[in-house]
Order: C-alpha cells, then structure tokens, then sequence
C-alpha cells in the first residue's frame, strides 16, 4: 500500500492543476490578455519605446559617446532661431504636398487606364511597378546620373535633338534642384499609388457602372459620382502612406544632394541625421525629427477622417 | 640594447637622420615595451572602403601578416567614408563593435573618453619617426592624451592640365592666390575651366573653401573659441572665391564628391582640387584617351594668400580604438606593427602614395620621388590646418563641418543669392548656434 502513495497523490493532484488550466482557459478575460500579451509586447518594445527614447532625447543635451542630461524644450527654442531649419520644415512641406498631389493624380490617370482591356496587361502592369521594386539608393543613383550637369542623359538627348544649346543645369540652382529630386520622387512613387488604386477599381461592381449608363450619365459622371466615392475608402489608406513616406523621405535626397544646394533641398529628416550624426549633437537631432511628429500627424488626421467622410464617399459636400 | 649597424642605418633612409645626433654618433632608437597580445585574441578592425584596390590589399596583406606573426586574429571590414561616422557613433553609444576604426578626422573627438589611450603608443611613434607634424598632434591629442593615431591624409592638392595652362600663359603652377586667380581666368578662356565643388561634397567643397577662407586670415574661430567667422578678412576671401567661381564651370553648385573626377577624366576640366586617385585611375587605364590625360597632368600644392603661409584644409586619416575592446594589448601591438615603416612602405607603395605621410621619416619611400607628379601629395600634411582652426577641436568644430556652414557661405556668396558680408554674418549666427551650446 505504502509503494503506491505517490501514485495516489499524483493523481488527485493531476486533475486540480488542469482544473486551473482549463478554468483559466475558459475565462474570456484571461484568454483576451494572454492572447493580446505577444502583441502588445512587441509594440512596446519595437515601437513604443524607441518613440519614447526619441522624445526623450529631443529634451536632452546628448551628443556621440555622452548620455546628456535634460535640458527641456531648450532644443526646440534654440531650433526655432534656426533659419537652417526653418528652410528644411518649408522644403519638406513643398516636397510632400507637390509630390503627394503629383503621385496621386498620375497614380489614379495610371490606375484607370490599366484597369481598361489591354493587351499584354499582366506584363504592362508588371512594368509599372519595377520604380518602386528598384531599390531606393539604386534609383537615387541613377538619378543622380540624369541630373548630373555634365553628364546628362536628358541634356544630351536635348542637345542631340537641338532643342538646347548647353547642359540643363538640373541640381545646381535651389528651385532646380527643388523641383529635381520632387520628380525623383515621384517617380519612384507613382507605381504604389497606382497598383493600390487599381486593386480598389477592380472591387467596384461593373453592375453601378451599368446602372449609372442606363441613367444617361457618361464618362466624367461615371467616374465622378461612382468611382471615386467608392475608391474614397482606398484613396485615404494610399494617400496617408503616400504622404508618410515622402514626408520621411531620406534616402533619395541624401544619394542625390546631400540636401544642397546650400540647404534648397534639405529636409527635416536629412536635417535630422546631419545634425545627430554627422554633427555629433543626438539631442538635436532627435528634436528635429520630434518635430516631424505633429506635421505627421496632422497629414494622417487630414487623409484618413477627411477622406473617409461618407458625405465625401456619397459625392455631396460639407 | 640596439642591434643596428650605422649601415643599417643609412640604409633605412630618411629615418636614418633621426637617430644620428647632430654631431653624427647614433642614439638610441626608441624602443616598444608594450605588453604582448593577450592569448586568443580576436580582434575587428572596420576601415574605409578602398578607392585604390591595391591599397586596400596591401593593407590587408600587412594585417595578415601580423596575424601570422602573433596569432592574433583580425577581421576587416570596410565601409564607405559616410557610413563609417554613423557606426562609430553607435559603437561608442552602445559601447560594443569593431575594436578598430580606421576614421576620419574630428570623429575620436566627440566621444572621446570611451577611446583607448595611445599615449604611449603615439609617443614611441613619434620619437621613433621624427616627431608627429603639427596638425597630426592635434587630431591626434585631447586632454593631453592620444586618443587617435593619425595615419595620414587623402591629400588633396591642385590636379591640373599641363597643356592648359601653358595656354593660358603659365609655365608653372602659381604660388600665390593672386597668380592662382589669373590662372584660373586663363584656363576659362583657354576653353577647359576649373571646376570646384560647391556642393555638400565632405571633402571636396570643404577643402577649397576652407583653404581660401584661412589663405585670407578669415577662420570660424579663434584661439578662445570665439566665433570670429563674420569679419573683413572673410568677406575678402568671399570677394576673391567669387571671382574665382565666376571661371568655374557650369554645375558645381550641385557637385558632390565624385563630380570632380568624372569631369577631369572626361577632359572636360583642367583644374579641380583633389587626391592622387584621378592621376592613378588615368594612369593604369587601357583607355589610350586617359593615359593621355595621365601624361598632361601634374599636381601641386595650393597657393598661398595674404596670409602669407600655407592654409590647406586636408581629409586626415585618423585611427581609434574603444575602451570596450576585450584585448587591448592585441589592438595596440596591431596598431603598432601597422605603423612600422616596413608596413607603411609597402603600403604607400602599393597604393602609389596615396596616403600623405603625418611622421616625416616616413617621406623617404621612393614612391614619392619615383614619378614627380605624385611628390607634392607627400608634403600637405605640413602644410595642413586642423578643421577647428584656431580653435579647439571638439563637439562644436564637427559640427560646424557637419553642417556645411563654411561651404553654405562660399555657396551663398559666389552665386550672388547673399553678399559677402550678409552671407557671413549669416554664416556667423550658425557658428554660434554650435559654440554656444
């Protein structure tokens, strides 16, 4: 009898644990935060925290190799007597709205034209998309090249056809090089804006269209009153992502300009890794792209509530 | 106890004087006592990526070499000149990473108590070498501690077309700023002007603007670290870069590093302000044009201003290592092997002088004298101002470089979007921002 105790206990107490398990299992709540747990964490750790460690550091005098102490908002009085960075929030807000508005417009000319019968339309689409396939700083290279005042491919085209007389100078005027690396951009951005609205077109039924014919309504009505409020819902999640990332863009204008011509194409976020890392000042850096924050957020707020107004969607205005 | 025949000596070149007291009996060379490498020591060394493939062998043939020699290991990586900045940043912020980083020039200064003394290490080099030029110590020293080993400079100097500005009345290159700005005029008419980068180019636009800023008397601060930059002398060399750009060619505005080289090997410049790479990719060309080039170009140091010295502003080379490292009598006997003259001769002569020595013994390797037109690379490191010139080096002086402020108000100025005296007051009020802080 002695030899089979443990036996016993084990199994009295085998079935009050699973008991516990099972009871936990079955409690909706417990189930919802174990479930959520994962998640949550990841967000924390990946993106919460290094948000927080931004503010925080924006608020601190810390520079390359120094921790820095806090300093309060003494970095962005400081940046508000900067005409540097003045100069980089009026270039970016040009960049991002003129790049923005171009994208979408050519993106949706683009989308609607494919979503027409065409011949060879997998390969045609297929096309439009290696701008945004390319890697960036590939892309930016290139540029680069096609921009470059002595070796342009674009002046030589110009010049061999005998529309110009000498090399475009593409970079090295501050408007010039404005306008320079907005077309780059928007370039690159185009195929997004345009495969996204495509999928959307292609969800609206062909019956509406059928419908609004029958009603006598032709093509600038067709698109007007039945296209684009039901592609609206689709317009706003593109067009935020479209203005973030040109809002953040990096990579283009570093491989292009460095942000020159003195400064004519320096962004807030260029501006933000000249200053925290090649300038050594983390502090600052950070602080300038803190500021990006609330300009970020306005765009997001405009794009996603504005365009998904469902006034907007059914065509009336405010 | 010295085992070296005067023979031996005179042999070993121009370090030969160094150990000959000046009555010609020979002293002692100075001896390493460092500590051996710990055992098992592993140790990563990050570089710049090579613009000559046979520098980067050869420097990777001495690392082996010293690995065979010790048994320590040594992993190289490399990355290009702007990237390594960032990752030493980073490797000082989170206090782990290569060992190693052979940089550029202020970047030991912004963090530099996680930085490995060198003290010792910099001043058996010294001694054993002829003594550190000037400018070398001061990239090399903070708090009266080596933190970096300068290892050298990409010496920039005038890259010009011979036949050009025999065309535009020159026999030889002029040595003063007066000379230089007729020279340039010259080579606008002759049909193949100069072209100077105007950009935010790092080394290039930095190297002609501060030149002419310091051949003028004009500098972002002097002795105290007072911000100075807003004065007579700098909108003087405002006045004179202004002329100068007006004989440039078209496009400079936007011309980053690599533009410079690009339009001298596709003649289409013949003058520009850079290191010995133009010369060498002309030189080992198939291309018959570019040997062509190679053999109509020669090189000579910047001229002189009112000022009345040499002013030049060079892209140092500058070697740390980090206090985090496991091994660090592995890092400093690495060091150490690697900036024996030995390694530095086969090196420099590997990579056909392109790296400008910072110890004179080190001037006596025949590559420098072999081919004329590479001799005046050797010299800039004696004529060379640091980048905080007259100030201190430090937080501040990277980043007023950083920020492109002294280029920004060249480019201002000779474009005509600010006058000379607006574009450095403006220029002044940025200075500030960084010295102030």
């Amino acid at each position: 009898m002695a030899s089979n105790a443990p036996a016993y206990r084990a199994a009295r107490t085998i079935p009050t644990r699973r008991g516990l398990a099972f009871r936990l299992l079955d409690d909706r709540n417990f189930l919802g935060v174990a479930l959520i747990a994962p998640a949550a964490a990841f967000l924390l750790v990946f993106l919460a925290y290094p948000l927080g460690l931004g503010f925080w550091l924006g608020m601190t005098d810390a520079s390359i190799g120094q921790p820095g102490r806090f300093i309060g908002l003494r970095n962005f009085i400081s940046l508000a007597h900067d005409s540097v960075f003045w100069l980089s929030v009026f270039n970016t807000l040009l960049y991002t709205v003129v790049a923005s508005a171009l994208k979408f417009a050519l993106g949706l000319y683009l989308a609607l034209l494919l979503n027409r019968r065409l011949p060879l339309k997998s390969l045609v689409r297929a096309i439009v998309l290696l701008p945004f396939v390319t890697p960036t700083v590939l892309s930016a290279i290139a540029f680069w090249w096609i921009y470059d005042p002595q070796f342009s491919i674009i002046s030589w085209s110009l010049i061999k056809l005998g529309l110009i007389h000498q090399y475009i100078d593409f970079l090295g005027s501050p408007w010039n090089a404005r306008w320079s690396v907005i077309a780059a951009n928007v370039w690159r951005g185009i195929p997004f804006v345009a495969i996204t609205l495509l999928a959307g077109l292609q969800t609206i039924s062909p019956s509406l269209y059928e419908a609004a014919t029958l009603d006598g309504a032709g093509p600038w009505q067709r698109f007007r009153f039945v296209t684009l409020p039901m592609l609206s819902p689709i317009i706003a999640v593109v067009m935020t992502f479209s203005v973030l990332l040109t809002f953040t863009d990096f990579q283009l204008i570093y491989a292009i300009t460095r942000g020159g011509p003195i400064n004519a194409t320096q962004l807030m976020a260029t501006l933000s890794y000249e200053r925290a890392i090649t300038g050594g000042r983390l502090g600052e850096g950070a602080a300038i792209a803190d500021a990006m924050v609330p300009f970020l957020l306005a765009a997001i707020l405009f794009s996603y509530f504005g365009l998904q107004r469902r006034r907007w969607q059914q065509g009336s205005r405010d | 106890m010295i085992d070296v025949s005067r023979r031996q000596i005179l042999q070993s070149g121009g370090a030969a004087g160094l150990l000959l007291l000046p009555g010609g009996a020979a002293r002692a060379a100075p001896t390493w006592n460092g500590p051996p490498p710990e055992p098992g020591a592993s140790i990563r060394v990050l570089r710049w990526k090579q613009f000559i493939q046979a520098e980067f062998d050869s420097f990777v043939a001495n690392t082996k070499k010293f690995a065979d020699q010790t048994g320590v290991k040594v992993r190289v990586d490399a990355e290009s000149w702007d990237d390594i900045r960032p990752k030493s940043a980073v490797a000082a912020n989170v206090g782990a990473g290569p060992d190693v980083i052979f940089g550029t020039l202020d970047d030991p200064f912004k963090f530099s108590e996680k930085l490995l003394d060198l003290t010792d290490l910099a001043e058996y080099l010294g001694d054993k070498y002829g003594g550190w030029y000037p400018v070398a110590r001061k990239y090399g020293i903070h708090d009266k501690r080596w933190i970096a080993l300068p290892d050298g400079a990409t010496g920039g100097c005038m890259n010009y077309r011979i036949s050009t500005m025999r065309a535009a009345g020159f026999d030889e290159f002029p040595k003063d700023t007066a000379g230089y700005l007729k020279l340039c005029q010259g080579l606008k008419k002759a049909g193949k002007p100069p072209g100077f980068a105007l950009g935010h180019a790092t080394g290039d636009a930095n190297g002609w603007c501060q030149w002419c800023l310091w051949a003028f008397g004009g500098k972002t601060v002097d002795d105290n670290n007072n911000v100075v930059i807003d004065s007579p002398e700098t909108v003087a060399a405002l006045e004179y870069a202004k002329q100068l750009y007006g004989t440039y060619i078209d496009g400079v505005l936007s011309w980053l590093d690599p533009s410079n080289n690009k339009a001298f090997l596709a003649d289409q410049i013949s003058l520009t302000l850079n290191g010995i790479s133009i010369y060498t990719v002309a030189k080992n060309s198939p291309d018959p044009a570019l040997n062509a080039i190679a053999a109509d170009m020669d090189h000579a140091n910047m001229p002189i201003g009112p000022v009345g010295r040499p002013t030049e502003q060079q892209n140092i080379l500058n070697t740390y290592a980090y206090t985090y490292t496991k091994y660090p009598n592995a890092v400093r006997e690495y060091l150490r092997f690697m900036w024996e003259k030995p390694q530095v001769d086969y090196w420099e002569t590997q990579s056909n002088g392109y790296i400008a020595p910072p110890l004179p013994a080190w001037n006596d390797n025949p590559i420098w004298t072999a081919d004329p037109k590479v001799t005046p690379f050797r010299d800039v490191l004696k004529y060379a101002l640091d980048d905080g010139y007259s100030g201190a080096l430090g937080a501040a002086s990277a980043a007023v470089m950083g920020d492109f402020v002294v280029v920004d108000m060249f480019a201002e100025a000779c474009t005509g979007n600010k006058s000379p005296k607006d574009a450095a007051h403006d220029a002044a009020e940025r200075v500030k921002r960084f010295y102030s802080a």
